[in-house]
């Protein structure tokens, strides 16, 4: 077991370690002190309520689109359309919003909303997943392709029928609005940190539970590791592909809500441009583990509120920078320190069966693995 | 009728360069995703090249070079490393979108765009027939296309790039350097990329903050659209760029809104790998790592 869990916590370590020797490059290139940069950085962030507030902000957004990539990777889908699943969320919630009767319980209308949003979200996630069980259409292209597709529809949408004129964005809702966390706690005053937050910790629950302790989820994990072998254990491979793809789609149409419900209360064309790929690092750099993505979420926000607060000292697209320097180092990471610990085990004498299916797809790398039978 | 091709044929320039380089990236199991990035990075490269010395040649080596070093970048992570293809290349793009920006900042101290740099043809507006065609690099975009079709099906190399795409053990059983032909695919991917970059910057005489605009992701669609075969790329390159010239033109009249012509690379690509009309069958091999 200890393998696992180094496994797991290396390849990010490594990564962080390598994004701060680049972020020191880069700051130094520019004529900065990485100290001061760095203390700025937290300072902005950790450092104050609206800074905190912002951070849980945003990592609620991260934290939905994460989790709809890890389901994916957990499945062996690469779900890279959760920007347009985000927007799509959004657009329909506002719309329901927007339908219901200025009067409607709030109870009521925050409800028809959620699901308006993860509707949104799901078809569009859907679409992917059907053609591929259907006619192995690649998720990967069909996603991408996708994301084009439905922003200019949403754009069209929204430009040419329901915008509010000289804004790009829809009028505000009448009912459904979420409060904000501010309401509860100083901790977060002044910041756009709002309820959405809750509901995304317990998505991550609701994700660990059925990932972790439902027959569908356990076949979900099966057709990631082995589909011919799922197959043929009787589990239907285009039917789990399918409902993957769908549900990833509908936790990446809630994480539009956190804009819509939380913060804006309107649409507004992209709203949240960014938060799908950086749904790809937040899983990636979680381990594709609901508690992992929880966490990987709080680090991004750090970064990307981290990159205003330090916008005066250096440009804040470093951030940006630092974000794919993560990616690429954790992905390159993983099939070495795999490659490491499995050579590592070889020359202490355990034969490990494991180490024989080194780099194949969307292996589980859960911390909570079958017990292995080594000696 | 000419003022139409020639707009076509401008708009399709950076399609063929960026799309010939992802057939031979493709063909050798390397998922061309990272196309927008290399066009991004060689489109900045070549900008920086013409603005500090003044020659719009220099800025195309400066874009060719850039966009060769972030293919080796690629090269590097996915092939010697065999970190996942889809997550590098999505990386690289977000990448390339944060280096130029912050170079930008760095080097022109300005966070949309640079300042004017020496380039081909007259001015952006003028949209005329004879400076378009003056333009060394529409010629080379017609020709690259021919190069690519003659390197992937006369030659020892395009046949190694084709089996180290199709069945890359089978190549390296009989000897073919399967990880080294993937490099040197990766490279010259990179690099026409970055040539779609360059004749961008330099046909406007300036780089712009996210110049590209989805552009790579379109030549990714012509090339999945034309099966992986230059010719019909070629094509499906120049159908795009119709489309797009047609919506332009039209834009006054009002027909069909601009979002919907957006739409139409992408809904064909979905459409053919969804094998409605035609499958597109990828490289067997593509998107898995080789020992």
């Amino acid at each position: 077991v200890r393998t696992h869990i180094e496994e797991s916590i290396l390849p990010p370590l490594v990564a962080l370690v390598i994004a701060a020797v680049v972020g020191d490059v880069l700051i130094i290139i520019f004529g900065q002190s990485p100290g001061d940069v760095y203390r700025q950085l937290l300072e902005g962030t950790w450092g104050n309520a609206y800074g905190f507030g912002q951070v849980i902000y945003k990592a609620t957004t991260l934290t939905f689109t994460g989790l709809a990539v890890a389901l994916g990777i957990r499945a062996g889908l690469f779900n890279i359309g959760a920007e347009s699943q985000l927007a799509s969320g959004g657009f329909l919630a506002a719309l329901a919003g927007l339908a219901m009767p200025a009067g409607t319980p709030a109870i009521i209308a925050i409800v028809v909303c959620l699901l308006a949003a993860a509707l949104g979200g799901g078809v569009v996630g859907a679409v992917p997943g059907v053609l591929k069980a259907r006619f192995g259409a690649s998720e990967v292209i069909v996603t991408i392709m996708l994301n084009f597709v439905v922003l200019a529809l949403l754009n069209y949408i929204v430009a040419a029928h329901i915008h509010v004129p000289e804004t790009l964005h829809t009028p505000q809702m009448h009912v459904g609005a979420v409060p904000r966390l501010a309401v509860v706690s100083s901790m977060f005053s002044g910041s756009a940190a709002n309820m959405t937050f809750l509901l995304a910790l317990a998505a991550a629950a609701g994700v660990w539970w059925y990932l972790f302790r439902t027959r569908p989820g356990y076949e979900l994990r099966a057709v990631g590791l082995q589909p011919d072998a799922a197959e043929y254990g009787g589990v239907g491979v285009g039917r789990v592909w399918a409902t993957t793809m769908a549900l990833s789609g509908l936790l990446a149409g809630l994480g539009g809500v956190n804009y819509v419900l939380g913060y804006k209360h309107y649409y507004e064309e992209g709203f949240g441009t960014g938060s799908g790929f950086l749904g790809i690092a937040v899983a990636l750099v979680g381990r594709n583990h609901p508690v992992g993505v929880v966490i990987a979420a709080l680090l991004f926000a750090t970064l990307s509120q981290g990159g205003l607060a330090v916008n005066a000292l250096v440009p804040k697209q470093m951030v940006d920078v630092l974000t794919a320097v993560v990616i690429i180092a954790v992905a390159t990471a993983v099939p070495e320190v795999r490659r490491a610990l499995a050579a590592a085990r070889r020359s202490s004498g355990i034969g490990n069966r494991e180490s024989g299916i080194e780099g194949s797809r969307g292996r589980s790398d859960s911390p909570f693995p079958i017990p292995d039978s080594r000696p | 009728v000419i003022a139409f091709l020639i707009q076509t044929l401008r708009i399709a320039v950076p399609y063929l360069f960026a799309a010939a380089g992802g057939i031979v990236s493709e063909r050798s199991g390397i998922i061309a995703l990272t196309l927008e990035g290399f066009m991004l990075t060689g489109a900045f490269c070549a900008a920086l090249g013409s603005y500090y010395s003044g020659s719009p040649w220099v800025g195309i080596l400066a874009g060719m070079a850039g966009g060769l070093l972030a293919g080796l970048l690629h090269a590097l992570a996915t092939i010697r490393y065999r970190a996942d293809q889809v997550v590098v290349g999505i990386a690289m793009n977000l990448l390339a979108v944060g280096v130029t920006r912050f170079f930008l900042r760095l080097a022109f101290d300005s966070s949309s765009n640079s300042p004017r740099v020496p380039g081909f043809g007259g001015t952006r507006a003028g949209s005329g027939v004879l400076s378009s065609l003056a333009n060394p690099l529409v010629w080379l975009g017609l020709v690259t296309m021919v190069v690519i079709g003659w390197l992937l099906y006369r030659t020892p190399f395009g046949l190694r790039v084709r089996a180290a795409g199709e069945k890359p053990e089978a190549a390296l059983s009989v000897g073919v350097p399967v990880r080294r032909i993937r490099w040197q695919a990766v490279a010259v991917s990179g690099v026409c990329a970055a040539l779609a970059g360059s004749y961008l910057a330099l046909d406007q005489h300036q780089f712009t903050d996210g110049m590209t605009a989805g552009r790579g992701f379109i030549a990714l669609a012509a090339v999945i659209f034309g099966k992986w075969d230059p010719k019909r790329v070629t094509i499906a390159c120049l159908l795009f760029a119709a489309a797009e010239t047609m919506q332009i033109r039209l834009q006054s009249l009002q027909l069909v809104p601009s979002q919907f012509v957006e739409m139409i690379p992408y809904v064909l690509t979905i459409v053919a790998l969804a094998g409605v009309v035609g499958r597109a069958v990828q490289p067997a091999a593509l998107g898995k790592a080789v020992d």
